[in-house]
């Protein structure tokens, strides 16, 4: 397990890209933490880091957002909407997790049992001062 | 003159939509509000897309009944086919590809970002192009400059956060219910908008981006810091948190859409999407526009929100100069303006 300690929005965005460098197609990383913790900043440095060009914003109307063009094509989900998650199955979830991509997943702990048990637990926390998060990897 | 009449559908959120225009002129704009929705304090995408199949039907129904519109006197339909949620944009897609092919006319795949624009065309008195564009709803905050009929440059975009969305999640941190903007807007005319300093992102930069999720995280550290998260807030205290909050999104948006305004050098300024229902935005937005003599258009509510409305009109202007989408044209989650 690893922590990270970041003291700006810049480095929670360094912390995603700097990480996102050990992820291989089919990966699944699993965001976890309160609102404004900092995940879809750390979602935002996943695609920088996969070379994504495009400006990527938080997924919630969409609930999934598909960002191909980067060195593994990026699937990134919001789950702060689902009610249950038999909805998953609306969005195609399947095909995504079990794609050649890399999905990232905020909110993922609304969506638990149907996480690979195979992913990467990411959790991020507010800090003591207003721009510092705690940012925990797992590797499970 | 040749009589064209458009069928508009929208289907891209929670709405299901359908309006009749005919020569430009609307004959009917009916909406449906999905109240399913507020039990559980967001949009649902499954409840979404299943209560869009069971009005679809019923809704077009009532859209041609109102108008006074048999079937067979349609000219084409025009379809909201994203940015939106899949499942949702699916059913508005579908039953209007099918439906136009059965009648033996054009099927005019609609934008729904361009439409929301055209929300402000649908009534006279109409902007003069080029205007500046200021959409802000629950999934989209974008400014973009209408330089002539269809031609866009986008100024702007957020770069987290949506307004609407920032509304809605500040909303759920005070229990407030969904959804969150006009709750807010409620709240807010009993507070003091100089109560509590929360930020205003990139408000003095130079550029049009945006960026909300700060405002958030900031309202949230303030409820943090004062013990207030998952507690009774006092009734005064809780006005003035929305006051505040919605004074410095509104603030950001109004200073951004008047410089850009100047900066591209037009002089009418339009709004539209969800969050142009909120009333401190719709006021301060024309403060300011009067104070650097620029004309503002706003919708009327009912246009405000997704609407089949703005679809229809952008499908009668697309009729106009026969821009027809093939039948096997699709429902894109995230189409770009």
């Amino acid at each position: 397990m690893k922590h990270i300690v970041t003291h700006n929005e810049e480095e929670t965005i360094q912390a995603g890209e700097e990480f996102s460098r050990q992820l291989t197609a089919g990966s699944v990383v699993a965001l976890v933490g309160d609102l404004g913790s900092g995940k879809t900043r750390f979602a935002k440095g996943i695609s920088r880091g996969l070379g994504v060009k495009e400006n990527v914003t938080s997924p919630t109307f969409t609930i999934v957002n598909e960002h191909p063009g980067g060195r593994l094509p990026l699937y990134h989900f919001d789950c702060y909407r689902l009610r249950t998650i038999a909805e998953l199955d609306e969005i195609g979830y399947d095909e995504y997790i079990f794609g050649s991509g890399v999905c990232v997943l905020e909110w993922a702990d609304m969506i638990e049992p149907k996480l690979p048990k195979q992913r990467f637990d990411i959790r991020c926390a507010l800090g003591a001062d207003e721009n510092e998060r705690i940012i925990t990897i797992e590797q499970r | 003159m040749q009589t064209v009449t458009i069928l508009g559908l929208e289907t891209s959120c929670d709405e299901t939509s359908v309006a009749v225009i005919r020569n430009g002129k609307l004959l009917s704009n009916i909406i449906s509000s999905q109240i399913v929705h507020e039990q559980y304090g967001g949009v649902v995408p499954e409840l979404a897309s299943r209560a869009h199949q069971k009005l679809i039907v019923p809704v077009v129904n009532e859209a041609m009944a109102k108008a006074e519109v048999r079937k067979e006197e349609l000219s084409a339909v025009a379809v909201a086919v994203g940015p939106g949620l899949m499942g949702s944009l699916l059913v508005g897609v579908n039953f209007g590809k099918a439906f136009a092919y059965g009648l033996g006319i054009p099927f005019i795949a609609v934008n729904h970002m361009e439409a929301h624009i055209y929300s402000n065309f649908i009534d006279d008195p109409v902007p003069q192009f080029p205007s500046m564009n200021l959409t802000v709803s629950g999934g989209h905050t974008q400014l973009v400059l209408l330089k002539d009929e269809f031609t866009y440059e986008i100024v702007g975009e957020t770069k987290d956060d949506a307004a609407g969305e920032a509304f809605d999640k500040v909303a759920k941190m005070l229990n407030l219910g969904y959804p969150g903007g006009p709750q807010i807007d409620i709240y807010a005319k009993k507070g003091n908008p100089n109560a509590i300093k929360f930020p205003r992102p990139y408000a003095t930069e130079n550029d049009f981006h945006f960026s909300f999720s700060g405002i958030k995280t900031s309202v949230l550290y303030y409820l943090r810091d004062n013990k207030l998260r998952d507690t009774e807030i006092p009734e005064q205290l809780l006005a003035d948190i929305c006051a505040s909050f919605q004074s410095s999104v509104v603030d950001v948006l109004v200073q951004k859409t008047i410089r850009a305004a100047q900066q591209y050098g037009v002089r009418d300024i339009a709004v539209a999407g969800g969050v142009s229902a909120n009333s401190r935005l719709r006021d301060e937005m024309k403060k300011a526009a009067e104070k650097n003599g620029l004309q503002l258009f706003i919708p009327k509510f009912e246009y405000c929100t997704d609407n089949g409305a703005m679809i229809a009109e952008v499908g009668y202007r697309k009729y106009q100069r026969s821009i027809f989408s093939p039948i096997n044209a699709t429902a894109i989650a995230n189409l770009e303006l």
